[in-house]
């Protein structure tokens, strides 16, 4: 089996159990706060880990390339409010575009 | 149902360009175009997929693509606890909706207030689930045409995703506490571990956002 199908099943099931924690296994129980509220925190702790790595990571160099412009990009396209398929049009763009002029 | 429809129509051209952006970045990580078309119909959650590919992409291998993936959607255990109760009848219809459950319907249907209305998440959960699959289907197409992500700016467009993906979820600050915890663990791990750890390791992160509870 290639890697990407074994990730593919690996996650597929594993999201589905994820998924099932409320509707199926707890019903109306609820979790304990402090665990409830640690786990909210781990969305954001990944998805900031992701925007370093796709931003800055080259293999196990850290480098500032043309990503960084798309990332720009992406940011003031957020604070505009702009829907998401504009935040990573506007990113996708500014980095083809920075280097293309290098 | 038809309300639910009606109420996520305006993100269906979001989630099918998300879908093909999945598609592409699938390709570019050696998925093939039926194992990414296979994983957006079954995990049916955007930033765990673009994840997972992304780690198995930078050669970080699959049990760090796959902890990463799961870590993202942990997630979904207390969000689906919050609306647990407006679920019925036999374990088996309860399992295939919960499925449908993703941040977008949970949020559209009211979710965590005393408004949460099943029948809006489901018409949400449904027609995103269609945009997010085909989105798929015609980015992994496309995805075999364009090899190298990087030609079109796509690697930068993965970052600026990421980072709005972000931003929806730093609504305290206590999130942006983790957030940064997170970012920092990533920029010192990067040089000294294989490619992949650095995301693991950023749940670390999670006690800076706990001790300020």
């Amino acid at each position: 089996m290639s890697a990407a199908w074994a990730t593919v099943i690996a996650v597929g099931v594993g999201t589905v159990a994820l998924k099932a924690v409320g509707p199926v296994g707890v019903a109306d129980r609820q979790l304990p706060p402090r665990l409830a509220s640690l786990l909210a925190m781990v969305g954001p702790a990944i998805l900031a880990a992701l925007v370093v790595s796709e931003a800055f990571a080259h293999g196990r160099a850290l480098v500032v390339d043309a990503r960084l412009a798309g990332v720009g990009a992406g940011a003031l396209a957020v604070l505009a409010r702009a829907p998401l398929w504009v935040v990573v049009v506007a990113g996708a763009l500014a980095t083809a575009g920075v280097r293309l002029l290098r | 149902m038809r309300k639910g429809l009606r109420v996520g129509a305006p993100l269906v051209p979001a989630v099918l360009a998300l879908g093909a952006s999945f598609g592409v970045l699938a390709r570019a990580s050696h998925f093939g175009a039926t194992a990414a078309i296979v994983m957006s119909a079954t995990t049916f959650a955007g930033s765990s997929q673009v994840a997972a590919a992304s780690v198995l992409g930078a050669g970080g291998g699959i049990v760090a693509a796959v902890v990463a993936a799961l870590l993202l959607n942990t997630r979904y255990a207390p969000i689906g606890i919050t609306v647990a109760h407006a679920f019925l009848g036999r374990r088996a219809r309860r399992l295939a909706e919960a499925q449908l459950v993703v941040d977008e319907s949970w949020a559209l249907a009211g979710g965590g207030t005393a408004r949460f209305d099943r029948h809006v998440m489901l018409g949400v959960g449904v027609g995103l689930w269609f945009a997010w699959v085909g989105g798929t289907a015609v980015g992994a197409l496309l995805g075999g045409v364009v090899s190298d992500p990087s030609a079109f700016g796509l690697d930068g467009a993965f970052a600026a995703l990421f980072l709005a993906l972000l931003v929806t979820q730093l609504g305290s600050r206590r999130a942006v506490a983790a957030a940064a915890g997170g970012a920092t663990i990533a920029a010192v791990l990067t040089p000294l571990t294989p490619p992949g750890v650095p995301i693991i390791a950023a749940t670390a992160a999670v006690v800076a956002g706990w001790r300020r509870a």
